[in-house]
């Protein structure tokens, strides 16, 4: 799998809803004069920034037709055609990705077209400008108004955490009127606007 | 069908009989709300089916909101938009006469795939009156054979009254009884069923039960 080499890393946008586009040169970080002047705290990455340094990028050129598997989080704007297996890794499929393909990782987001069965023991966030056309199975699910799905969702509980039992599923609706902007009803929630999507880490 | 019904379906269909291109999400279009008696007992069955896991088939738009409610009530819910899909030109076939129409064949040999007695319930909203005709009858059909016997299926029918301009809608299930309806533009009414229409295109369900409500729509909830 291609990585980044060490001079590629540079600080890049990590604004979710262009994750396809080139990295724009930011100024390097000014070094405090004075004591006085508070440094910002350094942001933890975060597991849905396609950009980290630790997490495989397939940019939307590439085209691959067979088996993909890994042990590292990856971000994918290409072509798939086979299956993708990432068991306990996160999956960002981008706007240019193209999957046919069943898909397995632990918690996966789609702005691209997939055909192909997913499953995922995490969660799985579809995205508006999303296409999915095959069977979900997972523990949690976000879908985006304006998403496409074609298929079958199947919530799986988790055994091992029955007792305090998370939200299955959440829902963010850009587009809702007032009184279904938000809400939450037992083990549900829901919000109105596509800036509270999480990462993959948030409410673990 | 009544030659009467026939002709209410030109009259609706227009000249070409063709349908504009939806224009998805209809951006800024006002949701409406109204509270549905057939819902609410289409969702008391889905409640009080105990421990094992029901399928449901929604054949509307993607709606993240019914997607949540019922896989809450710990359903397993699938979704296929076949309204949408019908605007294939792919399954369209010129006539004789040069105008096109929907090869049911084609159109199901790729859609509506399911095997017979899959389905606990099926939320087949308003999708009747908007589809091509020669899908209609031919997908009532099958749904009949998907559902599980004694299964459930919710459909909606706009009445003379609601006139020829009537919007689809999206329909969210905000409540167990109550619905949001989010209008999405490009789709033309193509027919209006009246009661006997409806008994008819239904006629092998055990048994139909109607809901008339004040908004020109009629509710009916079919038993397989």
């Amino acid at each position: 799998m291609w990585k980044p080499r060490p001079e590629d890393i540079k600080p890049m946008s990590t604004n979710p809803s262009q994750p396809g586009q080139p990295a724009q040169p930011v100024p390097p970080p000014v070094v405090a004069a004075t004591p006085s002047i508070p440094v910002p705290p350094k942001e933890t990455p975060k597991a849905s920034d396609p950009h980290r340094a630790d997490v495989g990028h397939i940019g939307k050129s590439v085209q691959i037709k067979g088996e993909l598997t890994g042990s590292e989080d990856l971000y994918l704007d290409g072509s798939i055609e086979g299956t993708v297996d990432l068991r306990d890794h996160s999956l960002i499929i981008g706007p240019n990705g193209k999957i046919k393909a069943a898909i397995s990782a632990r918690d996966l987001v789609v702005h691209g077209r997939v055909e192909g069965n997913i499953t995922a023991t995490g969660r799985v966030e579809l995205r508006k400008s999303c296409t999915l056309i095959g069977d979900v199975s997972t523990q949690r699910i976000v879908i985006e108004d304006g998403a496409f799905f074609k298929g079958a969702i199947d919530i799986k509980e988790n055994t091992q955490n029955v007792e305090t039992r998370k939200p299955l599923v959440s829902v963010a609706s850009a587009g809702m009127s007032s009184g279904s902007g938000s809400g939450s009803s037992s083990g549900v929630s829901y919000s109105a606007s596509s800036d509270s999507q999480g990462s993959f880490l948030d409410g673990k | 069908m009544s030659s009467s019904g026939n002709n209410l379906m030109r009259w609706f269909r227009g000249a070409d009989g063709s349908q504009a291109k939806p224009q998805e999400g209809a951006k800024g279009a006002p949701r409406t709300r109204r509270t549905c008696i057939g819902l609410g007992e289409f969702m008391r069955n889905l409640s009080g089916s105990g421990e094992q896991k029901l399928c449901v088939l929604d054949l509307g738009p993607t709606s993240p909101t019914n997607i949540t409610l019922l896989t809450e009530l710990g359903v397993r819910i699938f979704n296929e938009d076949v309204l949408s899909e019908s605007r294939d030109s792919s399954y369209a076939v010129v006539q004789e006469d040069g105008s096109t129409q929907i090869d049911p064949e084609r159109f199901f040999a790729e859609n509506m795939d399911y095997p017979a007695g899959q389905f606990d319930a099926v939320l087949f909203w308003d999708i009747a009156d908007y589809l091509p005709e020669t899908l209609v009858k031919p997908l009532v059909e099958r749904l009949q054979t998907m559902l599980k016997p004694k299964g459930h299926l919710l459909a909606f029918f706009h009445t003379k009254d609601a006139g020829a301009e009537s919007l689809y809608s999206r329909h969210h299930i905000v409540q167990k009884d109550t619905l949001e309806l989010e209008p999405i533009q490009g789709f033309k009414l193509q027919r209006i069923f009246n009661n006997r229409h409806i008994e008819n295109l239904f006629k092998d369900f055990a048994s139909r039960k109607f809901f008339l409500g004040r908004d020109n729509i009629r509710e009916v909830l079919m038993v397989r």
